[in-house]
């Protein structure tokens, strides 16, 4: 049967991680899952969450007055959706929405800091973790914001 | 060093290679609102045109002036000429307001072409931006049409937005097939896109092929093949593998004149499809 641990094990955010700290993490996580166009998060909400997507697509999005939402980034399987529950003030920037059926993992920020607080060997592998995402996805914004298409 | 180490099929068409021949719009069809394909038929009556999938013609809009377009038609289609491009100056705006009939004179085909020959037995890896997608076409109906003697094929593309996607309804059917992995993302979108959305490098981490026996071909803006090419390193394909078409101001295109240099080497003549480890430290020089 497949457990948590296992899930967690095979999910790329987690390859490596010591057995000892996934056995930690699992006692945060569940199953969830989504149909397509439901709300995941909404700017402005806590975010005492994050998710690991297994199945589907999940559109970053933030609304523009009169234009309506506008998607910034898709999320697909082996992607991570949500940091700010690692932030102060632990709010949403953006909102995320399931664009097709989606299975994710989801996993308990407010227990996990608490875990993070008192184990920092977890809790620097976390920030490692998650510094190699943020850092990826400003790599990616740059490209964005650089247009090259229009100039090509 | 940079030799040409793909065979070019055909010679330069006309009398000399200055002299262009004359050619007749058979057709424009416009692919988004600064783009299109026109497609083109020898003056002189029917007549093969060769070409190596990646090279390029020079187009003269007659009285205005030339520029260089890759080709991007099927290699295997040689009684018309087909290229794709983007309306950004008085040049390729005359040839864009070209009407069926008109004329305009044709230098080509020149420089190197993608190594579909080399990548025989091997997984390809084609990755397009914007319009770096209509260079490539040609190498993917190459190898489309001789399918049985690749690996895995994984077209990855990306663009602006779902307006600015190119040959859509080509890659509407091509995401039908079953031996062959269509990606599509764009930098941003409103609206109904339900595709993906972010950066093409974004697409290599989880793209199916095996990177110690990959090809992969590489077309768009330098900053993406730049980006592109160290995430495929990141997954493990040898520079040696990785091949990129470069854009450098081509005027004569038969290495006269000097306007491509690009250190030791002519774009037009040793490109535009150069392997990467040949070029790697000269695209890290700023002023070349």
């Amino acid at each position: 049967m497949e457990t948590l641990e296992s899930i967690l094990m095979e999910h790329p955010f987690f390859a490596g991680m010591k057995p000892e700290h996934l056995a930690l993490v699992a006692g945060c996580a569940a199953n969830v899952r989504f149909n397509a166009g439901e709300f995941i998060i909404r700017e402005g909400g806590v975010a005492n969450e994050f998710y690991l997507v297994r199945h589907g697509k999940v559109a970053i999005e933030i609304h523009v007055p009169q234009s309506g939402p506008v998607t910034i980034q898709t999320l697909g399987p082996g992607e991570i959706l949500g940091w700010s529950w690692l932030i102060t003030p632990y709010k949403w920037r953006f909102d995320g929405r399931a664009q097709e059926l989606t299975r994710a993992v989801v996993l308990d920020g407010k227990c996990l800091r608490e875990k993070l607080e008192k184990d920092h060997d977890l809790g620097y592998e976390f920030l490692k973790r998650f510094a190699q995402i943020v850092t990826e996805r400003l790599e990616s914004t740059r490209l964005q914001l650089l247009n090259v298409y229009e100039q090509h | 060093m940079f030799t040409n180490n793909t065979e070019v099929m055909a010679a330069a068409l006309g009398p000399g290679p200055m002299v262009p021949a004359v050619f007749r719009v058979q057709r424009t069809k416009k692919e988004t609102s600064d783009t299109f394909t026109m497609e083109l038929l020898p003056e002189e009556g029917p007549q093969e045109f060769a070409f190596a999938p990646g090279q390029f013609n020079m187009l003269y809009a007659f009285g205005v002036g030339e520029v260089p377009i890759s080709i991007s038609g099927d290699p295997a289609r040689r009684s018309v000429v087909v290229h794709t491009t983007r309306d950004v100056g008085p040049v390729t705006s005359a040839l864009r307001r070209l009407k069926p009939g008109e004329g305009l004179g044709i230098r080509g085909p020149y420089g190197t072409g993608w190594p579909a020959a080399e990548a025989r037995g091997a997984d390809v890896v084609i990755a397009a931006g914007g319009i770096g997608l209509a260079p490539l076409r040609p190498v993917l109906y190459q190898i489309l049409a001789a399918r049985q003697h690749y690996g895995k094929v994984v077209l990855l593309y990306g663009t602006r937005t779902p307006a600015d996607i190119l040959f859509r309804r080509e890659l509407e059917q091509w995401r039908s097939r079953f031996d062959l992995e269509v990606c599509v993302t764009v930098d941003r979108a409103v609206g109904s896109w339900a595709g993906m959305v972010g950066v093409v490098t974004k697409l290599i981490p989880r793209a199916p092929f095996d990177p110690h026996s990959t090809i992969a071909m590489i077309c768009g803006p330098e900053v993406m093949m730049r980006f592109t090419v160290q995430e495929l390193e990141g997954r493990g394909v040898a520079t040696e593998n990785i091949y990129v078409s470069l854009e450098r101001n081509m005027k004569c295109a038969v290495s006269f004149c000097g306007h491509c240099q690009f250190g030791p080497a002519f774009v037009c003549k040793d490109g535009p499809v150069f392997r990467y480890d040949r070029i790697q430290p000269l695209m890290a020089v700023r002023e070349v």
